[in-house]
C-alpha cells in the first residue's frame, strides 16, 4: 500500500462522522436563509453558518492531521466577523 | 485511554449543541429568539469541538509527536477568535434589527424604543438651540 491510499483511509475516522453531522447543521441553517421573512433573519442564518464552518474546518484539520486548516479557520473567523459587522451597520442605516 | 474518553464526551456535547442551535434557528418565531438560539448554542458547541481537538493535540504531544503542540496552540487561537468575534457580531445584529423596525412577536412593552426616541428628541432640541 503506497502513501496516498493510506492517507485516504486515515481520513475516515470519528472526526469525519462529526464533520458529516456539522454539514447537516449547515443545511438546516441554509433553509432559514432561504425562507427568512425579513433581512435580519437571513443575517442571523449567515452568522450561524459562519460559526459552524469554523468548527468544521477545525474538525477537518484534526481528521486529516494537517495544521494549515486550523490557520484557515482563524482567518475565516476574523473575516466573517468583519462582514457581519458591515451588514449590520448597513441594515441599521444612517451615517457610517 | 482517559484522553479518548474525554475527547469523545467533548465531541458529543459539541455536536449536540450545534444541532440544537440549528433546529432552534429553524423553529423559533422571531428574529431575537432565533438569534438567541443560533448564536449562543453554536458558540458553546464550537468551543467544545475545538476543546476536543486540543485534547487530541495534547494526546499526540504526550505520545511524542511534534505536530501535537502546534495543533494545540493553533486550536487555542481559534477558540480565542470565536470567543472575541461571535458575541460582538450577535449584539450588532440585534441592535441593527431593532433600529430597522423589526418588533418582537407578542411584545407588550418596548423600553429601548422609548429611550431611543427620548435621545432623538434631545438631540433635535440641541440642534434647534444651536
Amino acid at each position: 500500500m503506497d502513501k496516498e491510499d493510506r492517507r485516504m483511509i486515515e481520513v475516515f475516522n470519528e472526526f469525519f462522522m462529526v464533520l458529516l453531522l456539522l454539514i447537516f447543521c449547515i443545511i438546516i441553517a441554509i433553509v432559514r436563509v432561504i425562507r427568512g421573512p425579513t433581512a435580519p433573519d437571513r443575517v442571523v442564518g449567515l452568522d450561524t453558518i459562519n460559526t459552524i464552518v469554523i468548527a468544521s474546518m477545525v474538525i477537518f484539520g484534526a481528521a486529516s492531521k494537517e495544521v494549515i486548516y486550523i490557520d484557515v479557520a482563524i482567518v475565516y473567523a476574523l473575516l466573517s466577523f468583519i462582514s457581519t459587522l458591515f451588514i449590520a451597520k448597513y441594515l441599521e442605516g444612517g451615517k457610517f | 485511554m482517559i484522553f479518548e474518553v474525554i475527547l469523545y464526551i467533548f465531541l458529543g456535547i459539541g455536536v449536540f449543541f450545534n444541532l440544537l442551535g440549528s433546529i432552534g434557528l429553524l423553529r423559533f418565531p422571531d428574529v431575537y429568539t432565533r438569534l438567541h438560539a443560533g448564536t449562543k448554542c453554536t458558540t458553546f458547541g464550537s468551543i467544545f469541538i475545538c476543546g476536543s481537538v486540543m485534547i487530541l493535540g495534547i494526546k499526540m504531544w504526550y505520545q511524542g509527536s511534534t505536530d501535537g503542540s502546534v495543533l494545540t496552540i493553533h486550536t487555542a487561537g481559534a477558540i480565542i477568535a470565536i470567543l472575541l468575534t461571535n458575541p460582538t457580531g450577535a449584539h450588532a445584529i440585534a441592535r441593527a434589527a431593532h433600529r430597522s423596525g423589526v418588533k418582537p412577536v407578542k411584545a407588550v412593552i418596548d423600553t429601548l424604543a422609548k429611550n431611543d426616541s427620548k435621545k432623538n428628541k434631545k438631540e433635535k432640541q440641541k440642534e434647534i438651540k444651536k
